[in-house]
C-alpha cells in the first residue's frame, strides 16, 4: 500500500515458565496509524508491547524500527506503561515526573535544565494538568495519574508511541481527553500502538487494529478486518459487536 | 562474653568513670577532649549518615529486608578472613564481610530471577544459610587453641568501643565517594526507583545502576558490622529512612533527613551508652533510631497518625454538620422565603442533629433559632446549596 512500515515484528516467541505467551508473531505497522491491540486476558497484549520494547527477552525473533534494530531506535520510540505498575506512593511532584521523559534524550549524568523543564511543562498543558505540576503524586487521581504518563511520553516527542491500556480505570472526560490527544498525535504523523480492552469503542477511536491471542489473529484497518468472524477467532466465543458504519 | 566486653568498655571510657553525674555541657566537652569518645562519636555519626542515605533507596525500592540478608551474608565472610589470615586485624576481617556480603547479594538476585521463588523467599534462604554457616565456623574457630580467636563475636551485636582512627577514616571515605556517586547518578537513580521498565526504553543500563546501588549498600553495612553488628544492622538502613519518609514528599529531602536521622542517632546513641557505663552502643543507636520512626509515625503533620485522627475527627464533624445543613436546605427551599422559621420537631424525623450542631450553626450563622423554631440566614442557604458541588471545592 506504498506506505512505510514503522514497525516490524519477525517471528517473535515469548515464554514464562515454558508455557508460551506469545507465538511465533509476525506484525508489520504502517506509519501513521493509531492501532488498538486487542485480544482477552492473558493474550500476551502487554507482553507484545514489552518484547517491542524490550522489556522483555523474547526467545526468539526480531523487531525493527524503521528498518533498523530497536536499539538504535529508542530516540524514535515512547512508551505510556499501565500506571498501576509503579508505586504511587514515591516521594515526588507530577512535573518532576514528567521531566523524565527527558532523561532518554539527556543520557547519562547530564542534568535538566530550563529546556527540559520548559518541555514538561509544555507536555503538562497539552494533557490539560499544568495546574497540577507541584502536585504530589500521591494525591492525584488515577485518571489524572494516566495523563501524567502520557506527558511524560509526549515530552520524549518520539515518532511511535506504545501505550499500555491508557483509558484503565479513567473517567469519561478523560478517557475523551486522552483519545483527543492520540487522534492528534496521528494527525502529526505519529504511530500509535494501544493496547486496548473497550471492544465497543475499537471503530470509533481507532483505524487499524491487531487481533492477538497468544497467535496474531488478524491485523488490518478496522473497517476491513474488525468483524464478528475475527472477534470470534480471537475471544472464543460466539461474538457480537454491531459495528458502525 | 558479656563481662569481658564490660571490662573492656569500662577501660575505653576511663575518662568517664570518675565522676558518673555528668551535665550536657561536660560531655559535649568531653567529645572534643577525650581522643576514644571523639572516635567514637565521629564513626557512628558517618556511619549513621551513609546508611540512612541508602537506606532511603532501598526503603524506596521495597528492599527493606535486603540490609538484613546483606549483613547477615557478611558473617561467614569474617570468620574465613580469620582463618585464613591468622590475624584480627579488622580492615582485612572487613574485606571478607565486603566478599561474602557480595556473594550472598548476588545469589539472591540469581534466585529471583532463575527460579520462581520470590525475593522474600530468596532473602530468607540466603539470610539463614550465610548466618548459619557463619555461626558454624565461629564455634569451630572458639575451640582452636589459638589464644587470638577471643573476640570475633563482637561482631555479632557490635562493639563501637573498638573503633580507632582509621576505622573511622575509611567510613568518612567510603561515605565521601558515596556522595559523590549519588549526586552522579542522581537522575538514574531517581528514574529506576520510580519506574524500573520505563527506565529500560529511555536506553539505560539498568542492571548498572541496580549493581552500584546495591554495591554501596553491601559497602555501607559491612563498615557498620563493627559498630552495630550482624544482627541489628539492618536497622541502621531502614529507621532513618522510615522516619525521613514521614516528613517530605521529596526524594532528595527524604535522603538528606534520613542521613541527619541516621548521624543524630549515632551522635546520642554514642553519647547515652557512654555515660550510663554498662550500655553496649550498637543496640543504644538502634532504639535512637527507633524512637525516630515512632515520632514521627505519630507527629508528622501530613502523613502521622495523630494528625490522621485529628482530621477524620474533624471531618467527621463536619459531615454531620452538613448533614444537618443539607437537610434543612431540603426544606426551605420548598418555601419562597428560605428564612421562614419551621419547627425544631421537623428535623426529629432525621436523626442527624444534637443539640451541639444546632449550636455551631448558629455560632456560623448559618441558622436562627427562636424558641422550638429555626430558620435558615441567606449565607446558610447558600453555603448549603454549594455543599455537595464537587467543581467549586474538590
Amino acid at each position: 500500500m506504498g506506505k512505510k512500515i514503522a514497525v516490524k515484528v519477525d517471528d517473535l516467541t515469548v515464554a514464562y515458565n515454558y508455557k508460551p505467551v506469545l507465538w511465533d508473531i509476525d506484525l508489520e505497522i504502517p506509519e501513521g496509524v493509531l492501532m488498538a491491540i486487542v485480544g482477552p486476558n492473558g493474550a500476551g497484549k502487554s507482553t507484545l508491547i514489552k518484547s517491542i520494547l524490550g522489556i522483555l527477552k523474547p526467545i526468539a525473533g526480531s523487531v525493527s524500527i524503521y528498518g533498523k534494530p530497536y536499539e538504535k531506535q529508542r530516540k524514535l520510540v515512547a512508551y505510556v506503561p499501565q500506571k498501576g505498575s509503579v508505586d504511587w506512593d514515591f516521594p515526588t511532584t507530577a512535573l518532576d515526573v514528567v521531566m523524565m521523559g527527558t532523561y532518554g534524550s539527556l543520557g547519562w549524568i547530564k542534568r535538566p535544565r530550563q529546556k527540559e523543564k520548559k518541555a514538561a511543562l509544555e507536555a503538562l498543558e497539552k494533557v490539560g494538568m499544568l495546574s497540577f505540576k507541584n502536585r504530589q503524586i500521591n494525591q492525584l487521581s488515577g485518571g489524572q495519574q494516566q495523563r501524567i504518563f502520557l506527558a511524560r511520553a509526549l515530552v520524549q516527542n518520539a515518532s511511535i508511541y506504545f501505550m499500555d491500556e491508557p483509558f484503565q480505570g479513567v473517567d469519561a472526560t478523560t478517557e475523551i481527553a486522552i483519545i483527543n490527544i492520540l487522534k492528534e498525535l496521528r494527525k502529526a504523523g505519529k504511530t500509535l500502538i494501544v493496547v486496548h480492552h473497550d471492544l465497543q469503542t475499537v471503530p470509533e477511536y481507532f483505524d487499524w487494529v491487531t487481533f492477538l491471542n497468544v497467535k496474531k489473529i488478524a491485523t488490518g484497518p478496522v473497517k476491513d478486518i474488525f468483524n464478528d468472524d475475527n472477534l470470534t477467532k480471537t475471544y472464543g466465543i460466539n461474538y457480537k459487536v454491531s459495528v458502525q458504519e | 562474653m558479656t563481662k569481658q566486653k564490660n571490662i573492656c568498655e569500662k577501660g575505653k571510657y576511663s575518662s568517664l568513670r570518675r565522676n558518673d553525674k555528668m551535665d550536657l555541657k561536660e560531655y559535649i566537652e568531653l567529645v572534643f577532649s577525650d581522643y576514644t569518645l571523639r572516635t567514637i562519636t565521629l564513626g557512628t555519626a558517618i556511619l549513621g549518615a551513609v546508611t540512612g542515605m541508602l537506606g532511603s533507596f532501598a526503603v524506596l525500592r521495597k528492599q527493606s529486608l535486603l540490609g538484613d540478608a546483606i549483613s547477615h551474608a557478611a558473617l561467614p565472610g569474617i570468620a574465613i578472613a580469620f582463618l585464613i589470615t591468622g590475624a584480627k586485624d579488622s580492615n582485612t576481617l572487613l574485606l571478607g564481610a565486603l566478599i561474602s556480603g557480595l556473594i550472598g547479594t548476588f545469589w539472591i538476585r540469581g534466585i529471583i530471577s532463575k527460579t520462581h521463588l520470590k525475593s522474600d523467599t530468596a532473602l530468607g534462604l540466603i539470610l539463614s544459610l550465610f548466618f548459619g554457616f557463619g555461626m558454624l565456623l565461629l564455634t569451630y574457630i572458639q575451640k582452636q587453641p589459638n589464644a587470638n580467636q577471643a573476640g570475633l563475636d563482637k561482631y555479632l551485636f557490635g562493639q563501637a568501643a573498638t573503633l580507632v582512627e582509621s576505622d573511622v577514616w575509611l567510613m568518612a571515605i567510603v561515605t565521601g565517594i558515596c556522595l559523590f556517586v549519588l549526586l552522579l547518578f542522581w537522575k538514574e537513580f531517581k528514574l529506576l526507583l520510580f519506574d524500573e521498565d520505563y527506565t529500560k526504553t529511555l536506553g539505560f543500563n539498568t542492571k548498572f545502576i541496580d549493581i552500584l546501588i546495591t554495591s554501596f549498600i553491601v559497602l555501607a553495612i559491612v563498615l557498620g558490622l563493627q559498630t552495630v553488628g550482624v544482627v541489628l544492622m539492618s536497622a541502621m538502613l531502614l529507621a532513618p529512612a522510615a522516619a525521613a519518609r514521614q516528613w517530605t514528599n521529596s526524594l532528595s529531602v527524604m535522603v538528606a533527613l534520613a542521613a541527619i536521622f541516621g548521624a543524630f542517632s549515632g551522635v546520642v546513641g554514642t553519647a547515652i551508652s557512654a555515660s550510663q557505663n554498662n550500655l553496649s552502643t550498637g543496640p543504644v543507636i538502634v532504639l535512637v533510631a527507633s524512637v525516630f520512626v515512632i515520632f514521627s509515625f505519630i507527629f508528622s503533620p501530613s502523613r502521622g497518625l495523630l494528625f490522621k485522627q485529628i482530621r477524620f475527627i474533624k471531618n467527621r464533624r463536619d459531615l454531620q454538620l452538613h448533614k444537618t445543613l443539607a437537610f434543612m436546605h431540603q426544606i426551605a427551599e420548598n418555601h419562597e422565603d428560605i428564612s421562614h422559621p419551621h419547627a425544631i420537631r421537623i428535623l426529629n424525623n432525621f436523626h442527624g442533629y444534637t443539640k451541639g450542631t444546632l449550636q455551631k450553626l448558629v455560632d456560623k450563622n448559618y441558622v436562627i433559632l427562636q424558641g422550638n423554631m429555626w430558620s435558615l440566614t441567606q449565607e446558610g442557604f447558600k453555603t448549603a446549596s454549594n455543599l455537595y458541588n464537587q467543581t467549586d471545592n474538590e
